[in-house]
């Protein structure tokens, strides 16, 4: 009978639906897990101390220092950067123009639109624009790169953030004769845990990001001491050392991987308990 | 006059400056782009470009067929082993789950959208190519090395969960409680409800919420680069055979390849392709969410 | 106030939300083929308790409920009862009309069909009758194809009665179903109700005392989540016993 189907269907389909939760968690444990599994052994405290010696991508000593302060000067340098150009953006948006204005709005959709954008168009661009330029792969070739990946990033974070103020905190602070810059400053400090998620997660998006910076930073054996020096990242690094046909040069991209992988969890996790005021009412 | 109200306006007209300069950003890459492509539009039609598979730069032969198949490949298959996926999850996490639940679910699936693609990457060539290799195309080919576009498209899919997961709760979440409420007043089962009612109602945002991830897969390079194998151009056949997405095109041979005329404007190109495919998708795509958002409030 | 064979008899029930007590210790008969109301000011769990008759709290899992509703005679919170059976036993008309996404024939056929109804001809009948059953049949005839969200809102809502109808309910339970209505649209739906409990048992949670008193012929009034005093409308209304009752009828507590 009709009935007795849809009981069996609807037993059927919840089935399916907690074995694909089961996948979709499990991925990640197994991604997570893989890396650990394969990256532990290789672990060493050299691999983070040391910059590579020579002939390091045939088996040779040393580690990743160079790639680990490369990515953290480049991550650094692009949300630095970024949060320069955002914060005002948001701002003027949210404080300046009224809700609901057509630039408002054009500008949320714009920046939606570009946080679409891969990471290698950028990084394509990136190196035109270097070479326009006149500039060579660099560290500020890449966090150029990077700004421009994590701009979008950085205000529809804090767009989303800004957003939750309740009107009447602006009415109130207007209502007493604050200018609308002096009332952003008001609105800021409300929200400035959601602006630490916004640089967290843009932070997070340029230390992982390799299309961005494969033309723009270059790579070098060498911390960088300057602007103008070219600067070797983590996942550059890794992906360099899994191409390697030595076994040995491999594994330390798989131990290399697992620093990444420790470094993004942490940033993600602090992201998220610093989100938790802001997401109550969304999953 | 007032020396704050002048500040005020001074900082007005700055951040206005700021947006507008930083919305330009994306006319500034689509022209910079558009430029640079322009030597090899000139040379060669665009239906020439896009319908040959010669690709043989040295001679002067720039077809973009095969890459843009690679390209349609690992999508389609990313995109047909997530999205049942990630619908089942979504409706199960704002249907069924219970909120504790929930909560210990939906923060894995952020962790997930934090984990960078050259991780994917490095996880697809421990993990997915030797069970590809050792496992599943042995009972289909006779031979395969795993690096191939159903490695692609099985990373790719897990990329794309979180996006898919989070838009589709997004669109979910607009459909009226009470709505859902109606129809199991009237004895249907939750499952029918989904069917008949949520399903039917969120159709056109998920549909953009499909689009968006298509254009996410469309555009990610690093991961796929190391588990497509894609080193010599050509049209997939089997989803066993290697394959070269147009990101991956770029990735392996930019910045390197001044020396033969053209190249480098072929690959501009490409990436001109990517950014205004991405472009339309995404603007398409966020307007209908827009709208879908917009009808609740 | 007690009846021999009540439809609905609800014994020592309590529910949570979260922390929140939100019913507290509610014993109430409800009379069948007899219109009941349960009045009360805003919070006050009238709605709450409405939504425990065909268990839609089931959906959202902060909720606790505890104690017995029985629908002649048998606990819809015992163990392996058929959800599904006992909604399809009670309409629900909540205080906006949702009608579903669909047309305004799909909206009436979706019951029956869900229950198995596969017979065109047969929906076809049903669908006549039960839009007759609210009168609206005369007005939407010549467009059944045409989406429910186009109706206006007091039609609407005479659509989702004549959606309750169609799965052959024995109860109607009505969520402040005219709040959001016109005075016309409010009257059509009043009169509907009266003409109703020839054949149905309807519970109708309102704020609206001229509203209780013109349809129902008993009345509880809710307060903090515990039943006051439960007596036919009229005394209810008129002749209070309770000093609470008293104060809310005078438009004391709102």
């Amino acid at each position: 009978m009709k009935v007795k189907g849809r009981n069996i269907e609807e037993r059927f389909f919840k089935i399916l639906m907690i074995i694909s939760a089961l996948i979709v968690v499990g991925s990640f444990f197994l991604i997570v897990g893989t890396i650990v599994v394969k990256g532990a052994p290789a672990m060493s405290w050299d691999l983070i101390t040391k910059v590579p010696s020579g002939g390091f991508f045939l088996g040779g000593e040393g580690g990743v220092l160079n790639a680990i302060i490369g990515s953290f000067y480049i991550a650094a340098g692009s949300s630095l950067l970024a949060l320069l150009i955002s914060l005002p953006v948001v701002i003027y948006i949210n404080t300046y123009l009224r809700k609901r204005s057509w630039l408002g709005n054009l500008t949320r959709m714009g920046y939606d639109v570009l946080f679409g954008i891969p990471s290698i168009v950028y990084g394509a661009f990136g190196f035109t624009l270097m070479m326009y330029l006149g500039m060579r792969a660099s560290l500020l070739g890449g966090i150029i790169a990077v700004t421009l990946l994590v701009i979008p990033i950085m205000i529809r974070t804090m767009d989303e953030v800004i957003r939750t103020v309740p009107n009447e905190l602006y009415e109130a602070t207007f209502s007493l004769g604050a200018t609308r810059l002096e009332t952003a400053w008001v609105i800021l400090k409300q929200v400035a845990p959601g602006i630490m998620t916004a640089i967290l997660l843009a932070f997070g998006r340029g230390i992982g990001d390799v299309a961005s910076v494969m033309f723009t930073a270059g790579f070098s054996d060498n911390i960088p001491t300057s602007m103008e020096d070219p600067t070797a990242t983590l996942p550059l690094a890794i992906f360099n050392q899994l191409s390697s046909p030595y076994e040995g040069v491999r594994a330390k991209a798989y131990a290399s991987a697992l620093i990444l992988t420790i470094f993004v969890l942490i940033i993600s996790v602090l992201a998220r308990l610093l989100s938790k005021k802001f997401s109550k009412n969304k999953v | 006059m007032n020396i704050r109200i002048l500040k005020d306006k001074i900082a007005g007209r700055t951040m206005l400056v700021l947006t507008l300069v930083s919305i330009l950003l994306a006319v500034l890459v689509a022209w910079g782009l558009f430029y640079r492509s322009l030597p090899l539009l000139e040379n060669y039609s665009l239906t020439d470009l896009l319908t040959s598979s010669a690709w043989k730069p040295e001679k002067g032969e720039f077809g973009f067929l095969g890459f843009i198949m690679g390209t349609l490949w690992v999508t389609a298959i990313a995109i047909i082993l997530a999205l049942p996926l990630c619908l089942l999850v979504s409706i199960y996490l704002s249907e069924y789950a219970h909120p504790r639940l929930r909560k210990l679910i939906v923060p894995v699936v952020d962790l997930l959208s934090g984990i960078p693609p050259v991780l994917f990457g490095v996880w697809g060539v421990l993990f997915i190519i030797p069970l590809i290799q050792d496992h599943i195309a042995p009972s289909f080919v006779d031979n395969s090395a795993g690096y191939s576009v159903l490695a692609g498209g099985i990373v790719l899919a897990i990329m794309i969960f979180p996006l898919l997961i989070t838009l589709f709760l997004e669109v979910f979440s607009t459909v009226p409680r009470d709505m859902l409420n109606a129809s199991l007043s009237l004895g249907a089962t939750p499952w029918q409800t989904v069917k008949k009612v949520l399903l039917k109602k969120a159709m056109p945002g998920m549909i953009a919420s499909t689009v968006l991830a298509i254009s996410r897969a469309f555009g990610e390079t690093i991961a796929v680069l190391m588990v497509c194998g894609g080193n010599v151009p050509g049209i997939p056949h089997s989803v066993f055979d290697s394959g070269y997405p147009l990101p991956v095109l770029i990735a392996n041979n930019f910045g390197e390849t001044f020396s033969v005329p053209l190249y480098d404007s072929a690959l501009l190109f490409a990436a001109l392709l990517l950014f205004v495919i991405i472009f339309i998708f995404n603007a398409v795509s966020r307007i209908i969410l827009a709208r879908v958002k917009r009808k609740i409030e | 106030m007690t009846f021999e064979t009540p439809h609905i008899r609800v014994q020592d029930l309590n529910l949570y939300y979260g922390a929140n007590h939100a019913l507290k210790n509610i014993s109430i008969d409800i009379p069948d083929k007899k219109v009941t109301s349960f009045i009360g000011p805003s919070g006050c769990g009238k709605t709450t308790l409405l939504k425990t008759f065909n268990r839609l709290h089931d959906s959202s899992l902060e909720v606790k409920v505890e104690g017995k509703v029985l629908l002649d005679g048998e606990d819809i919170y015992a163990k392996g009862v058929d959800v599904t059976a006992i909604r399809k036993k009670m309409g629900l008309l909540s205080q906006r009309p949702f009608p579903l996404p669909m047309s305004i024939y799909d909206n009436i056929a979706y019951g029956p069909r869900i229950h198995g109804e596969r017979d065109r001809h047969k929906l076809d009948h049903l669908v006549e009758q039960y839009l007759k059953d609210v009168a609206l049949w005369d007005e939407v005839k010549d467009r059944l194809k045409a989406p429910a969200s186009r109706l206006s809102i007091g039609q609407q809502q005479r659509l989702c009665l004549a959606r309750g109808l169609a799965v052959e309910p024995e109860i109607i339970l009505g969520d402040e179903p005219t709040s959001a209505l016109d005075p016309v649209s409010t009257q059509k739906i009043e009169e509907l109700f009266l003409q109703l409990k020839e054949k149905y048992t309807i519970v109708l949670v309102t704020h609206i005392l001229r509203q209780a008193r013109r349809v129902s012929d008993y009345c509880a009034f809710v307060y903090m989540g515990e039943i006051v005093e439960f007596a036919p409308t009229e005394q209810l209304l008129l002749d209070p016993k309770e000093k609470l009752t008293k104060d809310y009828v005078r438009g004391f507590l709102s």
